[in-house]
């Protein structure tokens, strides 16, 4: 093959080759996202999932396999939950987002739900972006029509590489502005909902929203992509779909600027070996010297975030990193990042008494250990009550 | 519905606007029929003297009124300016039964009668206490008037406790200063329109939304170098402009720099008002004693320097005293080292303290040691808008900031993972944001320094 | 986390075994908890599936519902659970004591003393981790609105008798739970992680086998080796060897054993319904007893190892001594348990699906207050927990090295003696702030009067002569005579521990009643208010 001219070639095939051979790339999904969002700065997910690796079964062949699994039982009713929702060319689902995003407008009626069928995700995209241009045509030529885009492909730039995106839902109001559909099983119980859920369904949104606003930017006169996204699940205990409004304001803005200042992969990239490779064919030694060429900063939050946290939380036990404790743990600790050093400045092994660090963790030690002696001084068996403080 | 009161032209004089503001906000409060007024007041644009001058005119309209403050500090305050305003005006502050319950000044004052009773104080024109005594008051007749001073540091439940005892008021505070917490979680009401942990404001709008809402547009205590940043950083849908012009103001030091960091960054910030000490990245402790020296090595040269003010009220140079310095921190512990280098360098009366405590108060010069300086991690204490606000907001000339390098960094590392709650209004600007907006505006007045 | 609590986790991680983070137990232990380890049906709101529930550790009780989507073996589960759990509850229902309350008397306005009852003990439910609490919640939600046949006979699917009255049950633990310090519903993970620092983070300290493992690891093994094992360990089907302790199930297990049980439990059941005659049936209902038996077994082998890890953890527990304020806190739980018990016996309605204005005030005020008191008790109750309050600037311990005599300035002057302690803390006082101690199980209070050395920032703590010396001013709690009573100032020599927290935090003042809400907070509420909340509407869709 021969050498590729344009950077973006280059680049390209640059991260082909670091998925290995013949090895197709993954969308950036749900998942990845929340990873993004969880931790930003780890270079060792942004490369990989730049690249479009495969992370599961990458962590399956490191020996180190995720945990994320799904039960068949929350998948067939996601499924279920999803195709209700959408049901009937999606009349329940534009007559919520009528409600609650767009009283003023008219109500829906029939909508148009064009096919977005198409060989490979970038055949996808053509057709989404030929869809949501002849839905604002349609919006303009007769006012009062909605549209409903069912599953649209959507691409972002994320640190140089294109990601594929694929939301739920996107709905065209009938003033022509368009708005994300989010549906998720978890239920709204008397209108509220997991804070955390909702949260990951709006970082993922807002992704969807700036995603929506390049595909905007290219039309004239670019359409409105409106801020408040529409969050559909099941309501109480019972499957029929309720929905809330969700502002994505705060996670658009956030999102927007970790993916501007995000470290460009093609620098991440062209810090490694040559040679590098992430394939899951490859035996466990050489991929696990390929994933420890580029750095990672785990933490606990990537175990439900990541499915390579396992992986990552051995080397970084193994490596005796405090923050494999959390991130909290560090602190107080200041420059010490590692377990042995601490507990060497806290025990007066190592460490300038000066250091204001140091100083706090032999004031805590002495504390703790004074506590601990106070205890066991005090509490002879037949003794239930401790009067530790007068 | 919002008055816009800041429309006006730049240029345009901003003691008309002011003016403006202020008799819109009188007259809804003393002749509307609304049961609430809301005034959003940006830092320093003369709230204490709008809620002096309309208690003074509902008592002068045979009104008489109450008061409901948040610290027994805020209310004697208040006492004071009624009293200096008008010697004759019969006033009543209700107190605590704890020992040292109210400023001993107010005892000199005449007209001032102090008591724990609400029953003594009957029948004066203005009767002044914090929310937290208020609440205790019961089976009295509800006054026709209130007054709510720093409304949005009051949380919904405190002003459930005490909104029987009064039929209208006006709510005065600032939207961008530091949020009331609760100790406890209150998820489970989130979304309601009366979460009782949410501000007083929150609830009372969300439940009387026609109520007028009014805000002083003008800063007489920021700066022209400071308010277009505070503003836009703080209050991005609330814009307020400085009440001096950008030659209104001056800084000036007798004494020649010699060259140091600190010298450096005194004349960066008297020239732009706004200085950046950057001190090498590394992670410390939260008393990092380096920067700890620096913010205090900062203020020793700014005294020995012999600096000097002239603004709009004297343009004659005014000696900048310990007095009109204060040093700014996140945390108590690091007051305390602060206070403890300034005591080393022979520096006292020169307020240390932090961002929750310095809330409403106002200085010439400020030195703030930047809240995330030296932090491995950022919490969401050390990114609430407020917190940045109130240190950022307190000087009249010049605010030097002492931080390690990095904080950009981690920033961007800082994960964005917060719940969101259905229902509830997104709070605006993000603690993220604005973060990043202040440090690109700082970054602009950089000095590094190795100490 | 305190840098005294990051220490311990540090330890644990050198040593491989978690280090104590408390030296007494503080929280109560019934002496006869009921255990509850429920399990849920991946995907739907609180759908469950199983549970074992009992309070003899040897003999649980196993509910099972073998198709969790039908509704009527749902209600059959929640009745049964309805008959395990309610006689338990009333079984403390009965045994009374008498105790006084103040309330305010309704014509007069003045508060006074009534004679009440309150129940002698109070049931105390356990689940495995927080997320048994929530799901606590979510049954109670579910189940607190049904309507039975005899309270309406019209409603389309009548719930069993018992279960709208355990959803109330169920929904006052829940809510009792959100107070801080109270014992009536516990997360053996809350607990345990209350009282231990492991070497992992208290993420990974969610998973009480991996807690378990940490704390009591098995002979000759690390917690962490074991603490791994126990999140990840699968067999040769693939399965995990320590089951999630629930309430959701592990999908691996839902994939490759529950799904097909459950369809051949589905597939006995069809065979069953068309069977053409009673020989036929006999033969059919033998094989749908034993599809459901399997599915049974494999609740039960997927919630056992989690009942009895629940059991392990109240071992552990039960050896350390109960802190000395417990008790009392207990005793809220106890008066909690029986007002509760006094508003179903008064016929009052379920608790409303949303607080009102008022209600979520005083329930905020109650917590915070409790939050408090628990912040406070605690550090009492316990050296290592004072030892980080110490840490913190809060609270400092030292020796009494002086004691001066000096005289309020009044017409009857009264003690207030002058003390001077030499700590090596570093208290973080101003100018006359409050300290307190215990004195007779009760605080004494005293004032910080300055330090005799100029105090820290005077360098006075430098080198090692002993630390700082503090003088406080003795206020409270010295009798009323002249000369302070015997023992209740410190004397020379004494070992003394101030706190500048109060020990018994105040009260805020009384909220307004619900029908005097102010306009600020929508005013009284409407005449919609009085009706009593209708039950979830019912259709054909609905899942529980």
């Amino acid at each position: 093959m021969p050498p590729p001219r344009t950077p973006e070639r280059k680049l390209r095939h640059r991260l082909a080759e670091l998925r290995g051979p013949e090895v197709q790339a993954k969308a950036l999904d749900a998942r990845a996202l929340a990873a993004l969002a969880a931790n930003p700065g780890c270079r060792r997910r942004a490369i990989l999932d730049g690249a479009g690796v495969n992370k599961a079964a990458l962590a399956s062949a490191l020996g180190s396999p995720s945990v994320f699994g799904q039960s068949q039982f929350a998948f067939v009713r996601g499924n279920a939950f999803e195709a209700k929702v959408k049901a009937d060319g999606g009349t329940e689902l534009l007559r919520l987002a009528h409600e609650k995003l767009d009283r003023s407008a008219e109500p829906p009626t029939a909508a148009r739900v064009p096919d977005l069928t198409a060989p490979g995700p970038a055949g996808c995209l053509e057709r989404t972006r030929l869809a949501l241009r002849e839905a604002a045509e349609a919006a303009a030529a007769d006012p009062g029509t909605w549209t409903l885009l069912d599953h649209p492909m959507l691409a972002l730039d994320v640190a140089g590489s294109p990601a594929f995106l694929e939301p739920d839902a996107v709905v065209v109001h009938p003033d022509g502005s368009w708005t994300v559909v989010e549906i998720k099983s978890f239920p709204m119980l008397d209108g509220a909902a997991d804070p955390s859920k909702v949260g990951a369904a709006a970082r993922q949104a807002a992704v969807y929203v700036l995603a929506l606003e390049e595909v905007a930017g290219r039309l004239d006169p670019p359409p409105r992509v409106r801020h408040r996204i529409l969050l559909v699940c099941p309501k109480d205990f019972s499957n029929l779909p309720t929905a809330s409004a969700v502002d994505v304001r705060k996670q658009r803005a956030v999102t927007a600027r970790q993916l501007a200042r995000l470290t460009r992969i093609e620098e991440i990239a062209d810090a490694l070996p040559e040679g590098t490779c992430f394939s899951p064919e490859l035996p466990a030694e050489q991929l696990t010297a390929a994933v420890e060429s580029v750095p990672a900063t785990y933490a606990p939050e990537c175990l439900s975030a990541c499915e390579l946290a396992f992986h990552c939380r051995d080397r970084s036990r193994a490596a005796g990193a405090v923050t494999s404790l959390g991130r909290p743990v560090r602190a107080e600790l200041g420059g010490l990042t590692t377990v042995r050093d601490v507990l060497a400045a806290a025990h007066g092994r190592a460490g300038d008494p000066d250091d204001p660090v140091v100083a706090a963790l032999r004031r805590a030690a002495a504390l703790r250990a004074e506590a601990l002696g106070t205890a066991a001084a005090a509490a002879p068996a037949a003794v239930r009550e401790v009067a530790p403080c007068r | 519905m919002i008055t816009e009161a800041v429309a006006s032209p730049a240029g345009s004089d901003p003691g008309a606007a002011a003016a403006r503001a202020t008799d819109a906000i009188l007259d809804d409060t003393l002749h509307g029929t609304a049961r609430g007024v809301v005034v959003d007041s940006p830092p320093g644009a003369g709230k204490s003297t709008l809620v002096v001058r309309a208690a003074l005119e509902l008592a002068a309209a045979g009104r008489p009124l109450m008061v409901v403050a948040q610290t027994n500090a805020q209310v004697d305050d208040l006492v004071l300016r009624l009293a200096e305003k008008n010697p004759d005006l019969p006033v009543g502050r209700l107190h605590s039964s704890d020992t040292d319950p109210y400023d001993k000044a107010l005892d000199a004052l005449e007209n001032v009668r102090t008591s724990a009773k609400a029953a003594d104080l009957t029948g004066l024109d203005v009767v002044l206490s914090t929310a937290a005594k208020w609440a205790h008051v019961k089976g009295v007749e509800p006054w026709r008037h209130a007054i709510v001073d720093e409304a949005y540091q009051m949380r919904s439940d405190a002003l459930l406790a005490v909104a029987n005892l009064f039929e209208r008021a006006l709510f005065v505070g600032d939207p961008g200063q530091l949020d009331p917490f609760a100790i406890v979680g209150s998820e489970q009401w989130a979304g309601l329109s009366y979460d009782p942990s949410a501000s007083a404001v929150t609830t009372l709008l969300a439940h009387n939304p026609g109520l007028p809402q009014h805000r002083l547009p003008v800063s007489w205590r920021l700066p022209a170098s400071a308010a277009p940043l505070v503003s836009d950083a703080f209050y991005p849908y609330t814009p307020f402009r400085s009440g001096t012009g950008h030659g209104d103001r001056g800084l000036t030091l007798a004494v020649p720099p010699d060259g140091s960091g600190p010298d450096r960054v005194i004349d960066e910030a008297a020239e732009s008002g706004w200085g950046l000490l950057e001190l090498p990245a590394r992670h410390t402790p939260r008393t990092d004693p380096e920067a700890v020296r620096a913010v205090a090595t900062v203020v020793r040269r700014l005294l020995d320097r012999g600096g000097a003010t002239t603004s709009e009220r004297s343009p004659d140079p005014v000696p900048l005293t310990a007095g009109r310095i204060a040093v700014g921190t996140a945390h108590r512990d690091q007051a305390a080292a602060v206070r403890a280098a300034l005591t080393e360098l022979g520096v006292t009366d020169v307020t240390v303290d932090t961002a929750n405590r310095l809330q409403g108060r106002e200085y010439d010069v400020t030195v703030v040691l930047h809240p995330l300086s030296g932090r491995p991690d950022a919490t969401a204490f050390h990114l609430e808008t407020g917190r940045l606000c109130v240190l950022a907001s307190r000087h009249r000339h010049a605010c030097i900031v002492v931080c390690r390098a990095g904080v950009g960094d981690l920033l961007d590392d800082y994960p964005s993972t917060e719940p969101v709650q259905l229902g509830t209004l997104v709070k605006f600007p993000d603690g993220w944001e604005a973060n990043h907006a202040v440090l690109a505006h700082l970054a602009e007045h950089r000095v590094r320094w190795q100490p | 986390m305190s840098l005294i609590t990051t220490l311990a986790r540090l330890e644990a991680v050198s040593t491989g075994r978690a280090r104590p983070a408390a030296t007494v137990r503080h929280r109560h232990l019934s002496t006869r908890p009921l255990v509850f380890v429920p399990l849920t049906t991946a995907g739907e709101a609180g759908a469950p599936l199983g549970a074992l529930v009992g309070t003899d550790r040897d003999a649980p009780r196993l509910l099972v519902v073998p198709q969790p989507r039908d509704r009527d073996l749902r209600f059959a589960f929640l009745a049964e659970l309805a008959d395990v759990v309610l006689p338990y509850v009333d079984g403390f229902a009965g045994a009374v004591e008498a105790a006084e309350r103040t309330e305010t008397d309704p014509e007069t306005g003045k508060r006074v003393k009534v004679e009440v009852e309150l129940c002698a003990d109070a049931p105390q439910l356990i689940v495995p981790s927080r997320a048994g609490i929530d799901l606590v919640r979510l049954l109670g939600r579910s189940m607190r609105f049904r309507r039975t046949a005899e309270q309406d006979p019209e409603t389309p699917f009548p719930a069993p008798p018992r279960v709208p009255l355990l959803g109330r049950w169920l929904t006052h633990f829940g809510e009792r739970a959100r107070v801080p310090g109270s014992s009536l519903l516990l997360a053996m993970t809350d607990v345990l992680a209350r009282h231990w620092a492991t070497g992992q983070s208290t993420l990974e300290d969610q998973h009480l086998g991996a807690l378990l493992a940490w704390i009591a690891p098995p002979e000759g093994r690390s917690g962490a080796e074991a603490a791994q094992e126990a999140e990840l360990a699968r067999d040769a089907d693939g399965q995990l060897v320590c089951p999630p302790a629930g309430p959701a199930t592990d999908p691996a297990f839902d994939n490759k054993l529950l799904a097909p049980a459950i369809e051949r439990y589905d597939r006995a059941r069809t065979a069953l319904a068309a069977a053409e005659d009673g020989l036929e049936a006999d033969a059919r209902l033998g094989a749908l007893t034993a599809a459901e038996r399997d599915v049974r077994a494999l609740v039960e082998s997927r919630t056992r190892p989690t009942w009895d890890a629940v059991w392990r953890g109240l071992d552990l527990l039960r050896e350390l001594p109960q802190g000395a304020r417990v008790e009392e806190r207990w005793t809220r739980d106890r008066w909690s348990f029986t007002g509760h018990r006094d508003r179903v016996l008064a016929g009052e309605p379920p608790q409303p699906r949303r607080d009102d204005a008022v209600t979520a005030a005083n329930k905020l005020a109650v917590r915070e207050r409790e939050q408090a008191r628990l912040e406070a008790q605690e550090a009492l109750d316990d050296p290592l927990v004072m030892a980080g309050r110490r840490l913190a600037g809060e609270a400092f311990a030292g020796e009494v090295v002086d004691v001066v005599m000096a005289y309020s300035e009044s017409k009857r002057p009264s003690p207030r003696p002058l003390v001077t302690v030499r700590t090596d803390d570093r208290p973080h006082l101003g100018e006359r702030t409050r300290v307190y101690r215990t004195l007779g199980g009760k605080p004494q209070t005293a004032e910080f009067a300055g330090y005799e050395d100029g105090g820290p920032d005077a360098g006075g703590d430098d080198g090692d002569d002993g630390g700082l010396l503090i003088v406080l001013r003795i206020m409270d709690k010295m009798g009323r005579g002249k000369e302070p009573e015997e023992g209740s100032v410190p004397e020379k020599g004494d070992r003394v521990c101030f706190t500048l927290f109060e020990h018994e935090p105040r009260g805020g003042a009384k909220l307004p009643d619900p029908e005097e809400t102010p306009w600020t907070h929508g005013g009284p509420p409407g005449e919609e208010a009085a009706v009593p909340e209708t039950a979830d509407p019912v259709t054909e869709e609905d899942l529980l």
